[in-house]
């Protein structure tokens, strides 16, 4: 046989390998944590504080990081939102094709996209001890916050970038203001801005660097902006730490419950892209 | 025309708004960059920078803070983790772009998002849960006599792991823009399919592969709390792929607690967050313009 035909089966076969060896993985991580953390998660873990003791193994559930982790996500993918869409809008409605500020500003969402959380969450926590504030709900949303909009902003920039330019000039056409262009380019970009928003999501709760300086931890919910905040990859990460193994199991559940939901995100984020581009002009 | 009036005025007050706050994303690195600067401009008054990178010698009780072992393994953890994904990256997304069956592609794929998005924490668990033992049992031994498992090598596959993901898609997108006729030009010459991806294929995205793994690279570089949870965190310089390493972002993370009670020591974290910020920067914004070239170069 033929030198170049052996070369094209080991090819194959090694290519053929690596496939399985990704998919292999991500078997391995699903399979992993779902077995360890299905022992100890109940419906009591879910749904308690936790009680005294709680990090020697005694009473109590994870309930404090939960709801700490949706209100930072919750507060910073609103935020988020706020600030992100209308530098899409500038971008794609009010500059031109092509012009400067619009590479430049894709360019830096890029890299601040790359920057890591912990460099995120280093300089929120500098700006706080400037500014005098302690780790606080207030911190965490606010270093979320910048941890996201680089997502939401690249995100949607890819949508609203293949809006076609004679939809704009047919609004226009009818008197519209570009303001009220942007009403019609919301339209078309509405499933980005839901994928991009579960992208983000998703992303903001599995962040623990960032929030390890600003949010701190507590037991309790927070009832303000200026209490500490509890979040869930940091509460998996301190469980994880203690040398008993009752406070261990409960981090794998932790875990678990924490990959579910970073699961479920994805998938309806790929459902939402495939199924509700109805108002899609192409 | 008072309500014409109003239009353009609600145009033109928003309008600049949005310039504003995309003006004010623009100066965010600046800002963040003198941020940084600015905390860490105590420790810069006192120690001159050959000292604080060049240096191995790490006591914040005495003042002694020198990055390079820190430094040295970052870089170490991060040059495995490429060298581990890479390979298998490639492997991959050329299956996938010349000739996975599209019902493996409708598997594939989102099991890569679902990689991508899996949070660092829980890369960390499995790597202590499945790694960390393989190497202190399995693999270990082979080669040396005592491994707590909790090493450079483990930091590396679990690295390698978490970017396997964004190489993969990268990659894919790179492959899927090389122009058909080079590739059917080729066949008809009798090459086989292998050599068509060697030699036109992953010759034309060579560019665009080397910005891909620079990309990598620096995420690598400030992954955290999946490698402070593998990597063993003990101050030194490995010298072995099973010695414990101790990177820049775990050192950060793990001494935030006690980073307000010394003095300088607050500084010098912030050091190290500009060190990591100047680099990831630096690796960013190359790999970004060269990527974007790539893709005009074939696009027009």
């Amino acid at each position: 046989m033929k030198l170049k035909f052996v070369e094209e089966k080991i090819a194959s076969v090694l290519m053929l390998l690596a496939t399985l060896l990704v998919f292999g993985f991500f078997a391995s991580i699903v399979w992993t944590i779902g077995r360890t953390g299905i022992k100890s998660l109940t419906w009591d873990m879910i749904t308690s504080l936790p009680g005294g003791g709680f990090y020697l193994g005694k009473e109590g559930g994870i309930l404090n990081a939960i709801v700490g982790s949706l209100m930072i996500v919750g507060g910073s993918t609103a935020l988020g939102l706020l600030v992100s869409i209308p530098i899409v809008f500038y971008m794609n409605v009010y500059l031109k094709k092509g012009s400067r500020l619009t590479y430049f500003t894709r360019l830096s969402f890029d890299v601040l996209f790359g920057i890591p959380s912990i460099v995120y969450g280093a300089f929120a926590f500098a700006v706080m001890i400037f500014l005098g504030l302690k780790t606080s709900l207030m911190g965490g949303i606010f270093v979320t916050t910048l941890l996201i909009v680089p997502i939401f902003v690249r995100s949607m920039d890819e949508v609203a970038k293949s809006v076609p330019h004679e939809l704009l000039e047919a609004t226009y056409s009818l008197g519209a203001t570009k303001l009220e262009a942007c009403r019609v380019v919301l339209r078309q970009i509405a499933p980005g801005v839901a994928t991009a928003t579960l992208l983000s999501v998703g992303r903001a709760i599995g962040d623990a660097a960032g929030v390890l300086f600003t949010a701190g931890f507590t037991d309790n919910i927070p009832a303000s902006l200026d209490e500490p905040a509890a979040t869930l990859p940091l509460s998996v990460f301190f469980q994880l730490s203690s040398p008993i193994p009752e406070v261990q199991e409960r981090a794998y559940a932790s875990a678990l419950l924490l990959t579910v939901i970073v699961l479920v995100l994805s998938i309806t984020g790929r459902i939402i892209t495939s199924r509700f581009s109805k108002n899609r002009i192409k | 025309m008072s309500l014409l009036r109003r239009r353009i005025l609600k145009d033109r007050v928003l309008g600049k708004t949005m310039l504003v706050l995309t003006v004010l994303s623009l100066l965010a690195l600046l800002i963040m960059a003198a941020g940084l600067l600015y905390k860490s401009s105590d420790i810069l008054a006192v120690h001159s920078l050959k000292d604080l990178l060049g240096s191995t010698e790490w006591s914040p009780l005495s003042g002694r803070f020198g990055f390079l072992s820190f430094i040295l393994s970052s870089v170490y953890v991060t040059l495995l983790s490429v060298v581990l994904a890479v390979p298998v990256a490639i492997l991959t997304a050329l299956y996938l772009t010349e000739r996975a069956h599209p019902l493996v592609k409708k598997i594939i794929f989102p099991v890569l998002d679902i990689l991508a998005g899996i949070p660092s924490v829980v890369y960390g668990l499995w790597g202590t849960l499945i790694v960390v033992p393989w190497i202190a049992d399995t693999l270990g031994p082979h080669f040396v006599d005592y491994t707590s498992g909790y090493t450079l090598l483990a930091g590396g596959i679990v690295l390698a792991i978490m970017i396997v993901p964004l190489l993969v898609s990268l990659f894919v997108e790179l492959f899927s823009i090389i122009p058909r006729d080079l590739k059917e030009a080729s066949a008809s010459l009798g090459a086989t399919r292998w050599q068509i991806s060697r030699s036109i294929v992953l010759r034309k995205a060579a560019p665009g592969i080397i910005a891909a793994v620079v990309l990598a690279v620096s995420k690598a570089f400030g992954e955290t709390l999946a490698v402070l949870m593998v990597c063993g965190n003990m101050v030194g310089v490995p010298h072995s792929l099973f010695d414990g390493a101790y990177p820049l972002p775990a050192l950060i993370a793990n001494n935030y607690g006690e980073m307000l009670s010394l003095p300088m020591y607050e500084s010098a974290l912030m050091f190290a967050a500009l060190v990591l910020f100047v680099i990831i920067l630096l690796f960013n914004a190359l790999s970004r313009v060269v990527l974007q070239n790539v893709e005009k170069k074939f696009k027009l």
